[in-house]
């Protein structure tokens, strides 16, 4: 069996990549009650991605994995991305 | 030709099926993706609405469920290190811990759900028509969204289930754990989604 290099995540590292979702979570209801005006929302927004990207990267295994699995899933996010931006440009300017 | 070549052929390939995992988590990224930008629109174009419907909803009970979430996240990928280091009981033990986690969110889905339609809240209630567009369409994406969410939390239970069994019959194991890695990648997909469901709907200021 062709054995390549498996990289086994420690359940220590689980541990702390739990603790940080949670404080993020936490985070983004601390902030969600304060008022900033449309800044709410963005700030929230950028705590959930950065929480998406902790699971993608660590939960999700792509920085450990082959590279193959992190350049399809940038190039889907990227597409979606890009969705939204003309979207938006069609909402606001329209 | 060969004789030998009848005995037994292994298609046995752990990245062509964690591939295959990734393009369908991909399909589910844009059905959801699709909902999301729906829901930018709308709340776009009726922000008051928006703000003052979201007030019905109770921030504790989905600041628990998104916890219970991201606990499950943890003991799936913990259950994966389990059987990569030989630990089969391990393994089931938190295979079956997540499993139990995803019934507790269900649960409390019901009882926030419940509470919904106790206060005449859904989908074309008597009391929902009678309110702005807004406020149906932040309702009817509250409902849509969070239900379909449900319905991939509880196809994930159905396969954290028969990932169980067939961790228990040996045919996943050590050598071979591409069907745990793949359910776990899909749990993980579930959690994704949350992370997103709970700001928006929940932490709307």
């Amino acid at each position: 069996m062709s054995e390549h290099k498996n990289h086994i995540s420690s359940y220590k590292s689980h541990i702390v990549v739990l603790l940080s979702l949670i404080m993020l979570t936490i985070l983004t209801v601390t902030i969600t009650s304060v008022h900033l005006g449309p800044f709410n929302t963005a700030a929230a927004m950028l705590i959930a991605s950065v929480k998406a990207a902790i699971v993608l990267l660590y939960f999700m295994h792509l920085k450990f994995d082959e590279k193959i699995y992190r350049f399809m899933v940038t190039l889907v996010l990227a597409i979606y991305a890009v969705v939204i931006i003309i979207t938006f440009f069609d909402y606001l300017y329209r | 030709m060969e004789q030998n070549h009848t005995e037994h052929v292994d298609h046995f390939d752990p990245v062509a099926s964690k591939i295959g995992m990734w393009l369908f988590i991909f399909t589910e990224i844009l059905l959801f993706g699709g909902l999301f930008i729906v829901y930018s629109v709308y709340r776009y174009k009726h922000p008051v609405e928006f703000h003052l419907a979201h007030q019905e909803l109770d921030v504790t009970i989905g600041l628990i469920n998104t916890i219970i979430l991201l606990v499950s996240s943890m003991t799936v990928a913990m259950s994966i290190t389990a059987l990569q280091t030989g630990n089969k009981k391990l393994t089931l033990i938190f295979i079956a811990v997540t499993i139990l986690l995803a019934l507790v969110f269900l649960v409390n889905k019901y009882f926030e759900w419940g509470a919904k339609f106790h206060h005449d809240i859904y989908p074309g209630s008597e009391f929902l028509m009678s309110l702005s567009k807004g406020d149906m369409l932040f309702f009817g994406l509250y409902f849509f969204m969070t239900g379909l969410h449900a319905i991939h939390i509880i196809v994930g239970v159905v396969l954290l289930g028969v990932i169980y069994m067939k961790v228990q019959n040996g045919s996943v194991n050590q050598q071979r754990f591409s069907l745990l890695e793949n359910g776990g990648l899909y749990w993980h997909l579930v959690d994704l989604i949350w992370i997103f469901l709970f700001p928006l709907f929940y932490l709307i200021h």
